[in-house]
C-alpha cells in the first residue's frame, strides 16, 4: 500500500507542478505587471535622447528660455515656461537663495554682497525627459506619452487638460496652456529634430553649456560628456530615471 | 493682463523661490469639492450599510435617507472634475480610451461601478415593491412614471418581496467594499503622486476613507434632523444618539490616523519636512489648526464625549447634534482644502511658496463649486418627494 501511495503522490506531484508551471506561463503571458511601468527603454537600436548641462559654462543670459518661447509659441507671461534659468546663491551663513525673474529672461541681479557669497551659479532647467516619467504614467487618457526616442510629449488634440501631469512632474516642467486649456511642455523641439535641426535652446546657448544627443550611441558627444565628467540628475531618489544630466551639480539644487 | 491679474498678484507676493510654472495653482477650489462630495457619498452609503448588514435597528429611519443622499451627491460627484478640465468636452475620452497606469482614469470605472451597480440597484430593489403600489395608487402621469421606474416588474407577491430583500442585502454587502474602494481610490489619486511629499503617503487612501465616513455620517445626521423638522415629525432621539455614537468613534479613528501621519512626518523629518513645517505653521495655520482640527475634530469630540458622560435634555441634544454635524462637515471640507490647496502652495524645489485666493468675483471656480454643492440638495428634495421613505410599506422581514 505504501508503495502504491507513493506512486500516486508522485503523479500528483507532477500533475500539480505542471499545473503550477502552466499557471506561471499563463500569468506571464498576460503580463499584468506591465501596466505598472509607464514606459520602458525600447530594445531596438533607435535613438534614445538625453541632455547634459555644464553648469560652469552657463552665464545666465537666458537665451535658451527666450528662444524656446519664440520657437514654441510659449505664452509671454512669466507663469509659463518650457525652460528657464535659476540663479543659486549660497551665502557664507549657509543660506540658499534662488531666483529666476521671468525665468531669467528679465536678467539677474545679485542682492548678496560679494564678500558674503560662498558660491553662486546658474542652473538652466527644462524637462528631464525621464525614462520612467511620472507625468506620462498619470495621464488619464494617454495624451501624454513617450516617443520611441525617449522624449515625453503631449498630444494636444487629445489632452483633456486635467492637470494631473502638472502635479505629477517633480521638476515643475509642465503648465496648462491658457489659450488651449491643455498641458504643454518641452518637446526637445521634436519638430526640429525630425528635420535634423538642433533644438532652439541648444542653438541659442552662446557658451555651449547645453548638449543633447543619443545615449545609445557610445561615440556621441553626450555619451562621452557624461562618461568623462562627474554628472548627476535632479531628485534621483524619486527614481524617475531622468535623462537630463548636470555636470558638477551642487546638492543645493532641487 | 486682466486674465492674469491674480497670478501677477501671486507673483508679487512670492515667498522664497518657486518654479515659475508653479505660481499658478492648477487644482483650485473645484478640485477641493471633488473629494469632498465623493466622500459624502461614500460616508452616507456606509451609514446605510451599517443599518442593513449589521441590522442596527436604531438607524432604520435613516436608511433610505442615507441612500438617497448618497445618490444625490453621486450624480454630481464628477461634475467639479469635469468642469475644471481645460477641455471639458473631451472628458469622455477618460472612459473610452482610459490609460491604465493612471489612477484618475480608473476612477471613472470605479465611479460607474458604484453608481450603476451598487447605488441604483440597491435603491431599486429597496423601492420596487413600493413603486408598484404607488403606480397603482397614483393616477395619470405619475402612475406611468412609477411604472417606468419599476421597469415593469410589477410582481407584489411575498415571494417577490423576499427576492428583492435578498438581492438588496447581497448588493449592500458588495456595496461596502465598493464604497471603501470609491473613496480609498480618491485618496490614492493624491497619495500616489511621489513628486508631492504633502500628498505622497500610503496613509492617504485610509485617511480619505475615514474622513469620508465621518463627513457622510454627519451629513445624514444633519439631513435627517432637518427633513424630520420640515415634515413636522418627531425626531427619533434614539436614532440621532446612535448616529452620534458612530460619528464619535469613527472621528476618533480618523483623527488618530491623521495624527499618525503627521507624527510619522515629524519624527522621520525627511528632506521635505522643513518646508512642510513652514507650510503648516504659516499658510495653512488657519485652515489646518483652527478649521480642520479645532472646528472639525476638537469641538465635536469634546461635545460628544461630554454628552456621553452626562446626557443633556432632548432639546439641547438636538441643537448640539445640529451644530456638531455642521462643525464636522466644515472640518472635513477644510481637510480636503488642506490636502488639495496645501499640496500646491509650496514649491517642489522646497525653497518657497506661492499663494492662492478664491476668486469670488471674476473666477468661475467659486460659483461652480457652490453650484455643485447646492445642486445635490435639490436632487435630494426631488428624490424625497418622488420616493418618500416615510410612505414606504414596512419590509416583510
Amino acid at each position: 500500500m505504501a508503495i502504491k501511495k507513493e506512486n500516486f503522490s508522485r503523479r500528483d506531484f507532477i500533475k500539480n507542478s505542471s499545473m503550477f508551471a502552466g499557471g506561471v506561463v499563463l500569468v506571464s503571458l498576460l503580463n499584468p505587471l506591465k501596466v505598472v511601468y509607464a514606459t520602458k527603454k525600447p530594445k531596438g537600436k533607435g535613438k534614445w535622447y538625453g541632455i547634459a548641462i555644464d553648469i560652469e559654462k552657463c552665464i545666465g543670459c537666458a537665451n535658451c528660455a527666450r528662444s524656446c518661447k519664440a520657437e514654441n509659441g510659449v505664452p509671454n507671461e512669466p507663469f509659463f515656461f518650457r525652460n528657464w534659468v535659476e540663479q543659486y546663491t549660497i551665502t557664507n551663513d549657509d543660506e540658499v537663495k534662488v531666483s529666476s525673474p521671468n525665468g531669467g529672461i528679465d536678467g539677474f541681479t545679485q542682492p548678496v554682497s560679494d564678500d558674503e557669497i560662498y558660491k553662486t551659479f546658474f542652473v538652466p532647467k527644462m524637462c528631464n525627459h525621464c525614462a520612467i516619467s511620472p507625468c506620462t504614467q498619470v495621464c488619464p487618457v494617454g495624451a501624454s506619452f513617450e516617443s520611441p526616442e525617449g522624449i515625453a510629449l503631449v498630444d494636444k488634440s487629445y489632452c483633456i487638460g486635467c492637470g494631473y501631469c502638472v502635479q505629477a512632474c517633480p521638476y515643475g516642467c509642465r503648465y496648462i496652456d491658457p489659450a488651449q486649456g491643455v498641458a504643454d511642455k518641452c518637446t526637445l523641439c521634436y519638430h526640429r529634430l525630425e528635420k535634423d535641426l538642433d533644438p532652439a535652446c541648444m542653438m541659442a546657448c552662446p557658451t555651449g553649456a547645453r548638449i543633447y544627443g543619443d545615449l545609445n550611441d557610445k561615440t556621441s558627444e553626450l555619451y562621452l560628456f557624461i562618461k568623462e565628467n562627474n554628472c548627476a540628475v535632479l531628485k534621483p531618489q524619486l527614481n524617475t530615471k531622468s535623462k537630463l544630466y548636470y555636470k558638477d551639480l551642487s546638492q543645493e539644487v532641487h | 493682463m486682466n486674465k492674469y491679474e491674480s497670478l501677477y498678484e501671486a507673483l508679487a507676493n512670492l515667498d522664497g523661490y518657486i518654479y515659475p510654472n508653479e505660481i499658478a495653482l492648477n487644482w483650485d477650489l473645484l478640485i477641493v469639492m471633488y473629494p469632498y462630495i465623493t466622500g459624502l457619498v461614500a460616508g452616507a452609503f456606509i451609514l446605510a450599510s451599517l443599518n442593513r448588514v449589521f441590522a442596527i435597528k436604531a438607524l432604520r429611519p435613516t436608511y433610505e435617507i442615507s441612500l438617497l443622499t448618497a445618490l444625490s451627491f453621486m450624480l454630481v460627484a464628477t461634475m467639479p472634475l469635469i468642469t475644471h478640465l481645460g477641455q471639458p468636452w473631451r472628458f469622455y475620452e477618460m472612459l473610452v480610451t482610459p490609460h491604465l497606469t493612471s489612477a484618475m482614469a480608473i476612477f471613472g470605472f470605479v465611479y460607474l461601478w458604484y453608481l450603476m451597480v451598487v447605488l441604483l440597484l440597491e435603491i431599486w430593489f429597496d423601492y420596487r415593491y413600493d413603486m408598484v403600489i404607488w403606480s397603482k395608487q397614483k393616477k395619470g402621469f405619475m402612475s406611468f412614471v412609477y411604472k417606468v421606474l419599476t421597469l415593469w416588474v410589477l410582481d407584489t407577491s411575498p415571494q417577490s418581496r423576499r427576492t428583492d430583500e435578498k438581492i438588496g442585502y447581497f448588493i449592500t454587502v458588495v456595496g461596502i467594499p465598493s464604497a471603501f474602494l470609491l473613496h480609498g481610490y480618491v485618496g490614492f489619486i493624491f497619495g500616489s503622486i511621489k513628486a508631492n511629499p504633502w500628498w505622497s503617503t500610503v496613509m492617504m487612501p485610509v485617511i480619505f476613507l475615514f474622513s469620508a465616513m465621518v463627513s457622510g455620517i454627519a451629513l445624514v445626521m444633519f439631513i435627517y434632523m432637518v427633513v424630520t423638522y420640515l415634515r413636522k415629525q418627531k425626531i427619533d432621539m434614539n436614532t440621532v444618539d446612535t448616529i452620534s455614537k458612530y460619528l464619535f468613534y469613527i472621528l476618533i479613528i480618523d483623527f488618530s490616523l491623521e495624527s499618525l501621519d503627521q507624527i510619522h512626518r515629524i519624527y522621520e523629518a525627511d528632506e521635505s519636512f522643513d518646508i512642510l513645517k513652514i507650510l503648516v505653521h504659516g499658510k495653512l495655520f488657519f485652515t489646518f489648526f483652527i478649521m480642520q482640527i479645532g472646528v472639525g475634530v476638537i469641538i465635536p469630540l469634546l461635545t460628544m464625549g461630554t454628552m456621553m458622560i452626562k446626557k443633556p435634555r432632548e432639546k439641547i441634544r438636538k441643537i448640539l447634534y445640529l451644530i456638531i454635524s455642521i462643525c464636522v462637515l466644515v472640518g472635513i471640507f477644510y481637510m480636503r482644502w488642506n490636502v488639495v490647496i496645501g499640496g500646491q502652495l509650496f514649491s517642489k524645489s522646497f525653497y518657497g511658496f506661492t499663494s492662492y485666493k478664491v476668486d469670488m468675483i471674476s473666477g468661475s471656480g467659486f460659483w461652480l463649486s457652490l453650484l455643485w454643492f447646492i445642486i445635490p440638495f435639490f436632487i435630494l428634495a426631488f428624490l424625497l418627494w418622488l420616493l418618500p421613505p416615510w410612505k414606504k410599506k414596512e419590509s416583510i422581514h
